[in-house]
């Protein structure tokens, strides 16, 4: 498979796009964590860049290059060469690169300015998010047969993770404030891979002392070692699901 | 070596394939014909695993074609569109196909790319070729891994009158070992010296699939192109061909 691997990083590498967007992250971390005298306040705006730009990056990114590479996914089913293996080489040739980017730009920005653990736990969420939207954008772009569909179901999906889904929660919390919510929270949380992400580095702050008695039931929950399980084991699922989705359907696709 | 048995195909409101069963051996030339959009490029994909049909099945050498997918290094394709990587050069291309099959050096079939002077443009990427050098490029990766089943879909279209014969004398070359060969063309008259079989498509069925000379015999053609054209008209076949002709010969001597 890594065969296959290396001609998809090979034709990533060369449209120079993830250099860019490697350089992009690089400087905005840098500048932020110098900028800041206080490293806590830094990430909290790295948070935010964590959060709305990487998944939309990565969204985006996937379905462009998906819809770029049909002619080589075209080619390769001509030869011996069965359609999962195909479909995983390229995740696995997309994934290799955005995580590259992200662990070159933010990562090594944080290790030096921040590297305590709310920057792990930055650069944990960071990577699972990439490979989480990597994977749902794969999604997206085998259902949807051209081009234009394929990114607009994307963007759509970007908009109901990053927007769309706190309103909806936030609904739910109003109407039903009388009712006591907080287990429903935690199972609502893990509904959303962004909403997972940015509770799981809030905690890691002080500024979790803010959230009252919600806060204090999550910092119980995720501050403990099966909080870090159960988040893991989440994106996992966020990352495997949608990638088996996709490869069922690739799988049966008329190409 | 393929054998097809009941395959349908619906493309939402078109059927491109309607229960075709059929069987090609090797050492046989079979020429796909039919009117445009009769199916002949959804039969070839068929075979060829990039398009799934919706009931029927299809062994290659006795093997069931799902999932398993190195029933395919038996297969040499020729794409009727060639799309290939834009920003990959044509050595690459080359290079990276035979990373991918993993084959030894001595066994590969290199003439095309040397027949078609296409060393000479290795560094080119693929996105500058013309149609023409595409398709010579197509052609000399179906013929690159000495595969014992060749499928070219419109081989001849776009080619050079040069580039077209030596195609055609390739084409002949490999049936003299005894490969089954698989090609739709509307050229008739560049079938005309290679086929051993006709199988004739309209509309997602098999109308016949008779050997040349059953077929030269019932049409009273030689010449496939106009065998072809008579059948496509929807005259009848006449048996007795050899009362026309002298009946022609007859109308010849009138004026005398």
């Amino acid at each position: 498979m890594m065969k296959l691997s290396k001609y998809v990083l090979y034709d990533i590498l060369r449209s120079k796009i993830i250099l860019a967007y490697t350089i992009f992250l690089f400087i905005v971390s840098l500048s932020m964590l110098q900028m800041e005298d206080n490293s806590s306040k830094a990430m909290l705006s790295l948070l935010n860049i964590v959060l709305i730009v990487l998944p939309l990056v990565s969204l985006v990114f996937t379905t462009i290059h998906y819809y770029n590479s049909y002619e080589f996914i075209e080619l390769m089913s001509s030869q011996p060469m069965s359609r999962t293996r195909i479909l995983l080489s390229e995740f696995a040739g997309v994934s290799i690169s955005l995580l590259s980017a992200f662990f070159i730009g933010i990562g090594i920005p944080v290790l030096l300015y921040a590297a305590n653990d709310t920057g792990f736990a930055l650069l944990f969420t960071g990577g699972a998010l990439t490979l989480v939207f990597t994977s749902i954008a794969f999604f997206a772009s085998v259902s949807a047969r051209d081009k234009a569909r394929g990114i607009g179901f994307a963007l759509l999906l970007w908009f109901y993770f990053a927007l769309i889904y706190d309103g909806l929660v936030l609904l739910i919390l109003f109407s039903f404030s009388d009712y006591p919510l907080e287990k429903l929270t935690l199972l609502l949380s893990a509904l959303n891979p962004i909403d997972l992400g940015r509770i799981f580095i809030m905690l890691k702050m002080d500024v979790s002392a803010l959230m009252g008695y919600t806060g204090a039931l999550y910092k119980d929950f995720f501050g403990s070692g099966s909080g870090i399980l159960f988040t893991t084991g989440i994106m996992l699922l966020w990352i495997i699901l949608p990638l088996w989705a996709a490869i069922r359907k690739f799988n049966k696709k008329d190409l | 070596m393929i054998r097809i048995e009941h395959i349908s195909k619906r493309f939402k409101k078109l059927q491109a394939l309607n229960n075709i069963s059929a069987r090609f051996d090797r050492g046989q030339v079979i020429s796909l014909i039919g009117p445009n959009s009769s199916g002949k490029t959804t039969l070839i994909k068929s075979i060829l695993g990039m398009i799934k049909p919706n009931s029927g099945k299809i062994f290659v050498e006795e093997q069931l074609i799902d999932g398993d997918p190195s029933y395919r290094r038996d297969i040499g394709y020729m794409p009727q569109i060639g799309r290939y990587p834009d920003n990959m050069k044509i050595g690459q291309l080359f290079k990276m196909l035979q990373h991918i099959r993993n084959m030894d050096e001595s066994k590969l079939d290199k003439s095309l790319i040397h027949q078609f002077g296409l060393e000479k443009i290795f560094e080119k990427p693929m996105r500058t070729l013309s149609g023409g050098t595409r398709q010579k490029v197509s052609a000399a990766i179906a013929f690159l891994f000495n595969p014992s089943i060749l499928i070219l879909d419109e081989p001849t279209a776009g080619l050079d009158p040069l580039a077209a014969e030596i195609l055609k004398e390739k084409i002949l070359e490999e049936k003299k070992k005894n490969k089954l060969i698989l090609i739709t063309s509307h050229i008739l008259s560049d079938l005309d010296d290679l086929t051993t079989h006709v199988m004739y498509m309209q509309e997602g069925k098999m109308q016949f699939f008779k050997d040349i000379e059953t077929l030269q015999e019932e049409t009273g053609e030689l010449r496939l192109g106009k065998a072809i054209a008579r059948i496509m008209k929807g005259e009848q076949f006449s048996n007795d061909w050899i009362g026309k002709m002298i009946q022609a010969k007859k109308n010849d001597k009138k004026p005398l």
